[in-house]
């Protein structure tokens, strides 16, 4: 499946690369929906030997070829959120040396990733490959609620109602982009909604 | 001088107004006709007797009401207020400086005692006389950061430095043009300017973190930044966009002179001695079209800034909507008489508006 190429955009805004074996005494690999084919990529036999292999289907039918690839450790969590327990765990309990690999949408990679660094993990050791959905995980400035996977802009805040627009700046530690009011300054003015990226 | 603090508001009615000597004092942010960002930074070693820049934090006629605002915005929103957990000791730091600071420049307004670690601070306007323990945050009621900036105008970031970069983690953000703490916090230098246009590509945010980084205990460095507000209202946050974005369209050709603002930031930069943290206050001025308008020099130099100002600057200072309104008042105080260099009023020198034809 083709890439998306994000277009150029400001300095708070993640960028996201290949996935790249590496050394490492253990491997930690997660991934939702078709990020597991840059699993499937990137795994090598020497790297599943000492691999945990966490996969989020949201619906695709990647589950055997993942298991195929014999990890150590295989798990399917039902969300990311029914998943971050156990995510938590496996850093907390890292030893030196782990290898992070984050395949799929930007939502995932960027929580997965809080979790590596508030774990104390390098962000040397942590590698993101974006795949499959565009859509960005929002919080709302005004309300502070999150909405998941928005794929249009403007879209209405799924906490307190409000028309939001999709802002490019990103907090890393919220694992979220800003959405702000649009018609704040014009109630009402709703432009209809369209692809973020159209 | 004493100063007469003002009782006004910055919400609701709008109560804020300037005196004749808050006025003089104004920092006016322009010493030429023209704009653009550039690293515009100089040593913060005092300044004239009287000016903002005379003392390290400047305390105005707007002290107290000034708290009273922060005070409800804390109530309503306490995430404007934050430190990360390794930013304690630089709270103390600041605790430390502002202290030091306000009860040496200000004698007669702030005392500091210190015996040991138990320290005894009178704040005389605000009526707090506490005594507490140096580095022991059951001393206080709140955090050594909260505590003393809810006792300091303006907004304060703290910035960790590691990694050859700052780090913005820990800050009381009441008063902003409209940026959030709560989603800037954890950023470093580059990502928190992400949204600013056209400063990325000249270089100016990599020219300014590097004299930031080489800053040193007991030199701080200040430069001024300024907006547009419509109403005086401080608390132009983004979590409240939704509420006070439509006073931008309550502008009228009668209303302008006392409805708009213009904000200026006398932002100061100081090393802090234990954390090697940088503190960053941002102090925010506000002045109404009128009141600028009564000295010429800033009448004549306003108009052709804002006139000519590029359309990037004004759409992200918020006021590209009311740029041609602003300017059919602004003209009418621009008679295209020269201006002189530096940005001080000269209302003695500068020769008074010469009445238009048509007035
Ligand atoms: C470490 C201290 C500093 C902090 C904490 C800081 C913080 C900020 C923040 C939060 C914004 C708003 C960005 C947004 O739109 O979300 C901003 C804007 C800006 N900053 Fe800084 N800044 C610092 C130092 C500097 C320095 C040294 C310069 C020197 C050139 C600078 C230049 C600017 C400019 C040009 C803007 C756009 C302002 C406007 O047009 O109104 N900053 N800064």
């Amino acid at each position: 499946m083709s890439k998306f190429e994000f277009p150029p955009s400001i300095k708070s805004r993640p960028i996201y690369g290949t996935l790249e074996p590496r050394k490492g005494p253990a491997h930690l690999l997660i991934a939702d929906a078709v990020g597991a084919e840059a699993i499937i990529e990137v795994a090598t036999p020497e790297m599943m030997r000492t691999a945990h292999i966490i996969y989020i289907p949201k619906g695709t039918e990647f589950s055997e070829k993942l298991r195929a690839l014999n990890p150590a450790q295989y798990y399917e969590g039902a969300s990311y959120a029914a998943s971050v327990s156990r995510i938590h765990k496996v850093l907390g309990d890292a030893k030196m040396g782990l290898q992070v690999y984050l395949a799929g949408t930007e939502g995932m990679m960027g929580q997965a990733q809080l979790e590596a660094t508030n774990a104390g993990i390098p962000h040397s050791a942590i590698q993101l490959e974006h795949r499959g959905s565009v859509a960005r995980r929002m919080q709302c400035v005004h309300c502070k609620g999150i909405t998941e996977d928005v794929e249009v802009d403007p879209f209405v805040c799924s906490h307190c109602g409000l028309n939001l627009f999709v802002r490019d700046h990103y907090s890393r530690r919220i694992a979220a982009y800003q959405g702000v009011c649009i018609d704040a300054e014009d109630l009402g003015n709703v432009p209809p909604s369209k692809g973020i990226y159209e | 001088m004493t100063i007469q603090f003002n009782d006004e508001t910055f919400r609701d009615d709008y109560s804020f107004h300037n005196s004749a000597w808050a006025i003089k004092r104004f920092p006016f942010p322009f010493h030429e006709d023209s704009y653009m960002y550039s690293v515009n930074m100089e040593q913060h070693r005092g300044g004239p007797a009287g000016s903002i820049y005379e003392k390290r934090f400047d305390v105005d006629e707007h002290y107290l009401s000034e708290m009273r605002d922060r005070a409800m915005v804390l109530a309503d929103d306490p995430l404007r207020c934050q430190s990360l957990p390794h930013m304690t000791l630089a709270g103390w730091d600041l605790l430390e400086l502002i202290m030091v600071s306000k009860s040496e420049d200000y004698p007669e307004l702030f005392e500091l005692h210190r015996d040991g670690n138990t320290w005894r601070w009178v704040n005389k306007p605000m009526g707090i006389d506490d005594t507490f323990t140096f580095l022991d945050e059951a001393t206080l009621p709140y955090g050594p950061l909260e505590y003393i900036t809810r006792q300091a105008q303006g907004d304060w970031c703290v910035l960790d430095q590691r990694d050859d970069n700052l780090w913005m983690d820990a800050g009381m953000v009441t008063t902003q043009a409209d940026w959030s703490l709560d989603f800037d916090i954890g950023m470093n230098f580059f990502e928190w300017h992400a949204p600013v246009p056209l400063a990325h590509e000249k270089g100016i945010f990599v020219r300014a973190l590097k004299f930031l980084l080489n800053i040193q205990q007991g030199s701080p460095a200040r430069r001024l930044n300024w907006t547009m507000t419509v109403t005086p209202l401080l608390d132009t946050s983004p979590e409240n966009y939704h509420k006070w974005g439509i006073q931008k369209t309550t502008l009228t050709p009668e209303n302008i002179g006392q409805k708009q603002h213009l904000r200026v930031e006398l932002q100061t930069f100081f090393r802090l001695p234990r954390s090697n943290a940088l503190v960053f206050p941002i102090r925010a001025y506000l002045c109404s079209f009128q009141d600028l308008m009564t000295m010429p020099k800033w009448g004549r130099r306003l108009h052709r800034v804002i006139r000519d100002l590029p359309e990037e600057l004004a759409t992200y200072k918020g006021f590209i909507a009311n740029r041609p309104m602003m300017l059919d008042y602004l003209s009418k105080f621009d008679d295209g008489l020269p201006t002189s260099d530096g940005i001080w009023p000269e209302f003695e020198s500068e020769p008074p508006l010469k009445p238009s034809a048509d007035s």
